[in-house]
C-alpha cells in the first residue's frame, strides 16, 4: 500500500484532499463565530450556475474560466444575499436561502438547455468532484517527488490547491488581529478605525476562493462539510482561538486522510469490489468527527452568555 | 462631511476645537421615527459627563452615532475641532456588555490587548511591555490574577471591568462608556467610578451614558440630558434640575429619582 | 403548447403532475411561512438534504428483501427517517453544545449529504450495469414518472394543506412568539415539532418532482415573497400558498411542453420570479416603496432641521439640507430665509417649543411619548388642548 502504486495512485488526491479541506476549514472558523457558518453552504451551490455560464461564454470545459464562472457567481450571490438582506429586511438565513436555490436552479436549467453531452459537465460532478481521477501517471515510486520531469505531469489540481491553501494561510495569519476583534466585538473594531464591512466582506471572499479552488478538485459536499465540520468540533475542544484553529486543522487534515482511505480501501477489506465517493466519505467522516467532540469534547457547552442582538 | 467650514462662527469654531468630542445637528433613525432628533452637543475637556434620559430617549443611540459605529442621517461629529476619524488614536470606547458573545474563545488578557491594537498594527511584535500595561490596566479594575481566564467564566461585574481594563489599555484622552454600571455589583460600581475619576484628575475626558440618576451628582460633574432632542446641557448644579429631568422623563420620573435632587 | 399545458390539455399524466405540483406549491408555501417567521427557515435544508441516506438505505433494504428497490411508498418513507434523524442531531447539537443553530444545520446536511452520496456509490456497484435512478431523487424528474406516483405526491400535498389548516393557529402563535405562547399553555415543543414535520412531509412529498437539493426553495421562498404585502400572519400564510401554488402550476406546466424544461428548476424559478415581483413592487414593504420613503423621510428632517436652524439664528453646514430648503423655495440661492423660509420657521421653532412644554407637564404623558421631532403638534392635540398649551407658553415669555 506505501509503494509505488500508492504514490501513483492515492498521494496526489489525499494530499489535494487534505489541502482543499484544510484550506476551507481556516476560515470556517471565523464564519462559525460570526454566526455565518452556512455562507459556504450557499457558496457551494452557486458554484453550479458559475460553471455552466463560464462554459456557456468560453465554449470548453477548462479549469481557470470555469474557477473564474463560480467565483464571480459567489459574489454575484453574496451581493445579492446582502441587497436582499438589507433592502427586502429579511433575515438573513431566508435571503440566503432565497438566493442560492435560485440561482442553483437556473443552472440546472442552463446546463438542460445548452448542449454538453460532448463535454464532461454534469450535476453530480459539481457536487462530489472526481477525487479518485487525480492520479499521478509519471510517478515512478517516492523518488519521482525529487524528478522535476516526473513533477511536472502532477495533477494540475494539486498545486492549484496547494496555492490555494498557500494564499488562505497567509492571509489569514497577515489579518489575524483585525479578524480576531472584528469577529468579537463589531462596535469596538470600528471605533479603532477598522474598516469592520471590508473585512468582513474579505472573510467571505476569501472564503469563496478557498471553495471555487477545491470545489473543482472535490467538489460541493467536501467544502460545505469542510468549512462547518472541523472548526464546529474544534469549537468544542478548547477556549481559545488560536488553539481553534489548530484543531480544525488536525480534524480536517484527518477527515481527508481517513475518509479517502475509508472509501477505497474499506469496501475491498469488507470485501466489495468497487471503492466508494471520497468525497462523501471525507465528508461522513468529519461528521463523525463532530459526533464525537460534540459528546466527549471538554469545551462542549457553552460558558458566556449570548449577544443580546445579532 | 467637511467639519469646520468657513461658515462655522468663529464662536462655534472656538468651541469645537476645545471641546473633545462635539456633534451638530445629529440626526439618527432606525425606522420612519427618529431615535435622536437634532442634537448639538458640545463635550467638555477634562470632565465627566454623563447622557441620561429615560430608556430609549436615544443615549446609546447617540453616542454610537457620535462613533460612527451607527450611520446617522444627518449631522457632523468632530474630535477637537477635526474629523473623528483623524483621531481615533486619542478616543477609548466601551461597548455595552451585552453587544458581545461572551462564549467567544479568548481569555482576559487578549480582550485587554484588543485595546493596544492600534499600536501593534498588523503584525507587530508583541512585546513584553505590552503584556506589562495590559496586566497593569487589568491591575486598575481589581482583575489582576484574571489575566489567563476564559471571558466565559466571568459575571457581569467582572466582564464591565475587563471592557473598561481594554479602554485603560487604548491609552487615550477621550472615554467614553455606554452604561458602565449596568447590571453590576457595587464593588464593580466602586472600582469603576474611582478609575474613572482617577482618569479625570489625570486630565481627561469621561463621558459615560448613564441610568441611575440618584448618583449623577456624586459621580459626574456636568449632565447632558436627552430624550430624543436635547433637553439640557450643563454643569450639574445648573442642568440636572428638577425642570429638565421633568421634560426629559415626563411621568416616568418615579419620586425616588427625584429625591437625588436634594 | 404552452397554453395547452396551462389549460392541462397535455394528457392525464402531465394534468395529474401539474395539480400535484400545485398542491405541493400551496403546501410548501404556508408550511414554510411558520418556518420563516420564526426566523428557522433554513432547517428546511438540513430536512432536505438529510433525506438522501433514507433514500439509499431504503433502496438497499427493499433489494435485499427481494422486492423492487424503486418503489415509491418505500423509498419516501425511507427518506423521512432519515430526515427525522438530521432533525434530531440539529436539535441535539444546538440544545446540548455550544453550537449556534446555523453551524447544526450545516453540519448535519453537509455530512448526512455525504453519507448519502457515499451509500449511492455502494449501490452503484452494487446494481452495476442496471441504473438504480436514486440520482433523479437529486434534482427531482417527472419524466417517466408512474401514475401512482403522481397519486401519492399529489395526495401528499392534500394531506399537508388540510393539516396546515388545521393547526394554523397554534403554529402562528409560536411562530410568531414562542415565550408568550407558553405563557398562554400552549405546548411548544410539541407545536414545533408539528411545524418540524409538515416541513419533513413535504419535503418527502416533493423530492420526486422538485428533488432534494431544490425542495427548500418551495419552503423559503414563497414566504418570503408574501412577506412583503403584508404585515398580517394570516394573509402572509394564505399569500405564501398561493405564491407557492401558482409557481407550482406554472413551472410543471411549463415544463411539461419540452424535455429541456427540468420540473423543480422551473418551479423554483417561476418562485423567484414572483418574489422578484415582489421584492421590488410591493406597496409600503417593496424596495421601491421604501427606497420613495426613505428619501422623502429624509426630506423631512433635513427641511426641519433647516428651519429651526434659521428660526435660531444658527448657521446651516449640510449641503443636503441646503439644497431642499432652495428647492422649496425656503431660503434664497444666498443661504438667507425667503418670507416664506422665515414663516415656516417660526412655525416649527413655535412646534418644538410647544413639545417643549407638553413634555414638561405630566398630564400629556401619553401624547409627549409620540415626540420625534417631526410630528407637528397638531396632529397630537386637539384644538381646545393647543390653546391650552399655548396659554402656558405665553407667561413664560417665550412666544
Amino acid at each position: 500500500m506505501m509503494g509505488e502504486e500508492f504514490v501513483v495512485l492515492s498521494l496526489p488526491p489525499m494530499l489535494i484532499g487534505i489541502f482543499a479541506a484544510v484550506a476551507c476549514a481556516i476560515p470556517g472558523n471565523f464564519l462559525l463565530l460570526r454566526r455565518q457558518a452556512l455562507i459556504g453552504d450557499a457558496i457551494s451551490h452557486v458554484v453550479l450556475p458559475g460553471i455552466v455560464v463560464a462554459f456557456l461564454l468560453t465554449g470548453v470545459v477548462a479549469a481557470w474560466p470555469m474557477m473564474l464562472g463560480a467565483g464571480a457567481a459567489s459574489l454575484v450571490a453574496v451581493a445579492l444575499i446582502e441587497a436582499i438582506r438589507r433592502l427586502g429586511g429579511i433575515e438573513p438565513g431566508a435571503a440566503m436561502g432565497v438566493v442560492f436555490t435560485a440561482m442553483f436552479a437556473g443552472g440546472v436549467l442552463l446546463l438542460e438547455q445548452s448542449d454538453t453531452s460532448s463535454v464532461h459537465l454534469d450535476v453530480e460532478h459539481a457536487l462530489y468532484g472526481n477525487l479518485e481521477s487525480l492520479i499521478w501517471l509519471d510517478a515512478r515510486g517516492w523518488g519521482s517527488l525529487l524528478d522535476m520531469a516526473a513533477l511536472r505531469g502532477l495533477p494540475p489540481e494539486l498545486p492549484r490547491m496547494a496555492l490555494t491553501l498557500a494564499f488562505v494561510t497567509v492571509l489569514t495569519w497577515v489579518f489575524w488581529r483585525p479578524l480576531k476583534l472584528s469577529t468579537f466585538d463589531e462596535g469596538f473594531a470600528r471605533t479603532t478605525g477598522l474598516p469592520v464591512g471590508a473585512i468582513g466582506l474579505g472573510l467571505v471572499v476569501v472564503a469563496a476562493i478557498a471553495a471555487v479552488a477545491a470545489f473543482d478538485a472535490v467538489g460541493s459536499i467536501i467544502v460545505i462539510a469542510m468549512f462547518i465540520c472541523p472548526p464546529a468540533a474544534a469549537r468544542m475542544m478548547t477556549n481559545g482561538l488560536e488553539a481553534q484553529v489548530a484543531w480544525s486543522v488536525l480534524f480536517a487534515v484527518l477527515s481527508a486522510i481517513l475518509g479517502y482511505v475509508l472509501a477505497g480501501y474499506g469496501p475491498l477489506w469488507l470485501g466489495f469490489d468497487d471503492a466508494v465517493s471520497a468525497a462523501g466519505m471525507i465528508a461522513t467522516v468529519s461528521g463523525v468527527i463532530l459526533a464525537l467532540a460534540a459528546v466527549f469534547g471538554p469545551y462542549r457547552h457553552r460558558s458566556g452568555a449570548r449577544a443580546e442582538h445579532a | 462631511m467637511e467639519l469646520v467650514t468657513p461658515e462655522t462662527g468663529t464662536e462655534d469654531r472656538a468651541l469645537l476645537e476645545a471641546s473633545p468630542l462635539a456633534v451638530r445637528g445629529l440626526t439618527v433613525s432606525y425606522g420612519e421615527k427618529p431615535a435622536v432628533f437634532s442634537v448639538d452637543a458640545t463635550f467638555q475637556p477634562g470632565v465627566m459627563t454623563a447622557i441620561v434620559g429615560p430608556n430609549g430617549a436615544g443615549k446609546s443611540t447617540m453616542l454610537k452615532a457620535a462613533l460612527g459605529i451607527v450611520t446617522p442621517l444627518s449631522g457632523r461629529v468632530t474630535a477637537w475641532g477635526a474629523p473623528l476619524d483623524k483621531m481615533r488614536d486619542r478616543i477609548a470606547y466601551v461597548p455595552q456588555r451585552a453587544s458581545v458573545d461572551w462564549d467567544f474563545p479568548t481569555r482576559v488578557l487578549d480582550v485587554v490587548m484588543m485595546g493596544q491594537y492600534r499600536q501593534l498594527g498588523l503584525l507587530g511584535r508583541v512585546r513584553t511591555e505590552h503584556m506589562r500595561t495590559a496586566l497593569h490596566c487589568l491591575e486598575r479594575v481589581g482583575m489582576d490574577g484574571f489575566a489567563d481566564r476564559q471571558i466565559g467564566q466571568l459575571s457581569g461585574g467582572q466582564q464591565q471591568r475587563v471592557f473598561l481594563a481594554r479602554a485603560l489599555a487604548q491609552d487615550a484622552d477621550l472615554y467614553l462608556l455606554d452604561e458602565p454600571f449596568a447590571g453590576v455589583d457595587a464593588a464593580t460600581e466602586t472600582a469603576i467610578i474611582s478609575v474613572l475619576k482617577a482618569l479625570r484628575d489625570q486630565g481627561r475626558t469621561v463621558v459615560a451614558v448613564h441610568h441611575d440618576l440618584s448618583t449623577v451628582p456624586d459621580y459626574f460633574d456636568r449632565v447632558f440630558v436627552i430624550n430624543t432632542s436635547k433637553v439640557a446641557e450643563g454643569p450639574v448644579s445648573e442642568a440636572f434640575t428638577r425642570t429638565n429631568l421633568q421634560e426629559a422623563y415626563g411621568g416616568r420620573l418615579a419620586a425616588a429619582q427625584m429625591g437625588a435632587l436634594g | 403548447m404552452v397554453w395547452e399545458a396551462l389549460t392541462l390539455q397535455l394528457g392525464y399524466n402531465a394534468t395529474l403532475v401539474t395539480l400535484g405540483a400545485a398542491l405541493l406549491g400551496m403546501a410548501a408555501g404556508a408550511t414554510g411561512t411558520f418556518l420563516f417567521l420564526g426566523k428557522r427557515a433554513l432547517v428546511s435544508d438540513a430536512i432536505s438534504h438529510a433525506t438522501l441516506p433514507g433514500v439509499a438505505l431504503a433502496f438497499v433494504v427493499m433489494v435485499a428483501l427481494g422486492g423492487d428497490g424503486r418503489a415509491l411508498p418505500g423509498l419516501l418513507a425511507g427518506s423521512a427517517l432519515s430526515a427525522a434523524v438530521g432533525l434530531l442531531c440539529v436539535s441535539g447539537l444546538t440544545n446540548r453544545t455550544r453550537l449556534s443553530e446555523d453551524a447544526a444545520i450545516g453540519a448535519v446536511l453537509s455530512v448526512f449529504f455525504g453519507f448519502g452520496i457515499v451509500l449511492l456509490t455502494v449501490i452503484q456497484s452494487m446494481t452495476a450495469g442496471r441504473q438504480a435512478g436514486l440520482e433523479s431523487f437529486l434534482l427531482g424528474s417527472t419524466a417517466g414518472m408512474l401514475l401512482q406516483d403522481a397519486v401519492v405526491i399529489a395526495a401528499g400535498g392534500a394531506v399537508v394543506l388540510l393539516l396546515v389548516v388545521l393547526l394554523r393557529r397554534p403554529m402562528t402563535m409560536v411562530a410568531f412568539d414562542r415565550e408568550f405562547a407558553a405563557g398562554a399553555g400552549m405546548n411548544v415543543p410539541r407545536i414545533e415539532l408539528a411545524m418540524m414535520g409538515l416541513a419533513l412531509a413535504i419535503t418527502v412529498v416533493g423530492l420526486k418532482i422538485v428533488g432534494l437539493i431544490l425542495i427548500v426553495a418551495l419552503l423559503i421562498i414563497p414566504a418570503v415573497a408574501a412577506r412583503f404585502w403584508t404585515d398580517r400572519v394570516g394573509q402572509v400564510v394564505i399569500l405564501a400558498g398561493l405564491i407557492g401554488g401558482t409557481s407550482g402550476y406554472i413551472g410543471a406546466a411549463l415544463s411539461a411542453t419540452a424535455p429541456a424544461l427540468p420540473t423543480g428548476p422551473i418551479i423554483v424559478l417561476v418562485a423567484f420570479g414572483l418574489f422578484t415581483l415582489s421584492l421590488f413592487a410591493a406597496p409600503n414593504r417593496g424596495v421601491m416603496a421604501a427606497l420613495l420613503r426613505h428619501r422623502r423621510f429624509r426630506a423631512r428632517v433635513h427641511v426641519r432641521q433647516g428651519l429651526l436652524a434659521l428660526a435660531q439664528a444658527q448657521p446651516i453646514y449640510e449641503g443636503l439640507t441646503l439644497r431642499l430648503m432652495r428647492r422649496r423655495g425656503l431660503i434664497r440661492a444666498d443661504g438667507v430665509a425667503t418670507d416664506l423660509g422665515r414663516i415656516e420657521a417660526a412655525r416649527a421653532l413655535r412646534d418644538e417649543r410647544r413639545w417643549q412644554v407638553l413634555r414638561s407637564d405630566p398630564a400629556h404623558e401619553e401624547a409627549a411619548a409620540s415626540y420625534d421631532g417631526l410630528t407637528p403638534l397638531d396632529d397630537v392635540l386637539t384644538p381646545d388642548q393647543l390653546a391650552a398649551l399655548d396659554s402656558g407658553l405665553r407667561p413664560k415669555g417665550v412666544s
